[in-house]
């Protein structure tokens, strides 16, 4: 392999790789910045579920006629890029899932209530998205576990270095963090909390579903016990996911869901269960879906993951710089963006953030106004919600540009 | 201008800007809190009442202009007003805003019918109506305890 070097993307010409943009939105051209909440899909992803249900649409695993067999090859081989797209040391510990929700329930019922004990210690972060809180609030009901937070930085700009090993115990057991903060796109050191956690005989979660997609991750280098991550925010389908899981850890947990594919053999009385990663996966799994995402593998490697992780950076500075002139606008996460990703979040004077995104909605420009699932994280910061747009390998320039006269039309009306 | 300015007609901003009804009574009789869980509108309702007679009705809270406009012009609207009368007005309120009713407000209620364009922005009707909503419990609680 050439030594890593990260060439400038082909914005324009990677555009045209998805029909969504070259519709109009409320008559305007669209500029969408929401990829946050899910990215835009290109063309091969489509072809590629389209192709599954045209030309087999038949189940995996158990035919025993080609158009099942190769339906499962599809399948496997999806498995094995989303291994590698992660760099997973097998195939067989990627699990698949509906999402990235699915993927932290998953170790917090096999996981978490199988393995915690009164007083035993959950380390979260208030830049969790509800997914990997609530989940761990449920699991300490449970279990008797306790929650714990690391402390941040004044105006939460990340969480504090200083008090970053302090904030474990001699009873953590499993830290749950984000890989990247879905509201201000924060990066936590995540291979010092891993190396703090292991110390301590603790297992690390990570939250992938806003990391994966515009990074490159690799969990073996990161040391983490598992990532969980969606297709649909990384330009595959809806309804897919991967929970990645340390081999040694799979194997000690339960499984999550029983019924049929995840059985080794069935008495009427007991049954013994298959052997990773079907153990995992009962019943008919999405089966398209699966198959999309391995197309949406190939197209996000094929792009670049470093590619898309400068240019977003790129599209951050710039859109802070703008922000810089003025004093109406109000950013969350500070203006350094060496541990950021492309996500910029801010309030608009004392506008609700629902008549900014309302406003920008009638100029074409698609962003998400509210709390974003971190109701604890707006507690923080003091506000009800904010406006957030959030960018990937197709945001431009123009389309920041249209954010900007957007927030001029709300001046307008306003203030 | 278009759809989306359309809607923040100058009514809407006024009755948002307003803050005649926008605090909080110590003497309320009832008071009852409204959210939104999706957008995170989060408002409160007081009244005060003589017999049947809203003598005084306020509120309070963080939410988007659409939804403080609303609860301003409900305040505005049925100050002194009876229940009966806060009733029907809000069958008015929610079916100009869910049903394609065209709505016959009476004199002291005008103003809501610049609330006729949220219709087109379904996200938006649960703003409109918060306030609204908000109220209706407080009415078919009263009625409930007064038996």
């Amino acid at each position: 392999m050439s030594p890593a070097r990260t060439l400038p993307l082909d914005v324009s010409k990677l555009r045209t790789e998805f029909p969504v943009l070259s519709r109009a939105m409320r008559g305007k051209r669209l500029a969408y910045l929401d990829s946050g909440a899910t990215s835009l899909k290109p063309r091969s992803v489509l072809e590629a579920e389209r192709a599954y249900y045209e030309q087999l649409s038949s189940n995996i695993h158990r035919g025993v006629y080609e158009f099942s067999e190769r339906a499962t090859i599809l399948y496997d081989e999806a498995r094995t890029k989303a291994a590698g797209l992660i760099n997973a040391a097998a195939a067989r510990e990627v699990i698949f899932t509906r999402g990235t929700t699915e993927s932290i329930n998953l170790v917090g019922y096999s996981w978490g209530r199988k393995f915690l004990k009164p007083g035993d210690e959950i380390l979260t972060s208030e830049f969790e998205h509800h997914s990997n809180i609530v989940v761990w609030q449920e699991v300490a009901k449970a279990t008797g576990a306790v929650l714990r937070f690391f402390p941040l930085l004044p105006h939460a700009e990340g969480l504090d270095p200083e008090q970053l090993e302090t904030a474990f115990s001699e009873r953590t057991r499993i830290v749950a963090i984000t890989g990247m903060s879905n509201v201000t796109g924060y990066k936590p050191p995540l291979r010092r909390i891993a190396e703090l956690a292991h110390e301590r005989g603790a297992v690390v979660l990570v939250d992938g579903a806003q990391m994966a997609c515009h990074e490159p991750v690799d969990v073996q280098a990161l040391d983490i016990d598992f990532l969980a991550f969606s297709a649909h925010k990384m330009c595959g389908p809806t309804g897919i996911g991967v929970l990645y899981g340390r081999e040694s850890l799979l194997e000690a947990m339960d499984p999550f869901l029983y019924g049929g594919d995840m059985i080794e053999r069935v008495w009427k009385d007991r049954s013994t269960y298959a052997q990773l990663p079907e153990k995992f996966e009962a019943g008919t799994p999405h089966i398209a879906g699966a198959i999309g995402f391995g197309a949406a593998c190939d197209f996000v490697q094929g792009v670049g993951l470093e590619a898309i992780a400068a240019h977003e950076r790129e599209l951050l500075d710039y859109c802070l710089a703008r922000t810089r002139a003025r004093d109406d606008i109000t950013v969350y996460g500070g203006i350094n963006t060496d541990d950021r990703g492309g996500i910029f979040s801010f309030n608009f004077a004392d506008v609700h953030a629902h008549d900014v995104g309302m406003i920008l909605d009638s100029h074409g420009v698609a962003v998400r106004a509210g709390f974003h699932c971190a109701q604890p994280l707006m507690r923080v910061f003091g506000v009800a919600g904010t406006t957030r747009a959030s960018f990937y390998m197709y945001t431009d320039r123009s389309d920041i540009d249209a954010l900007f006269d957007g927030l001029d039309a709300v001046r307008k009306i306003f203030l | 201008m278009n759809l989306g300015d359309d809607l923040y007609k100058e009514i809407i901003l006024d009755n948002y800007k307003a803050k005649k009804y926008r605090r909080r009574m110590d003497d309320a009789d009832i008071s009852r809190e409204g959210a939104n869980p999706s957008c995170g509108d989060d408002i409160e309702l007081f009244v005060r009442l003589n017999g049947d007679r809203i003598e005084e009705v306020t509120y309070d809270g963080a939410g988007c202009s659409i939804c403080l406009a609303s609860a301003n012009m409900l305040c505005t609207a049925l100050t002194g007003r009876t229940l009966g009368e806060a009733r029907a007005l809000f069958d008015q309120v929610r079916s100009m805003l869910t049903d394609a009713d065209v709505p016959d407000f009476p004199e002291y209620a005008a103003d809501l019918e610049a609330m006729q364009g949220v219709k087109a922005f379904p996200v938006r009707v649960k703003c409109a109506m918060l306030a609204w909503s908000t109220l209706k419990q407080v009415v078919d609680e009263h009625s409930l305890s007064a038996g």
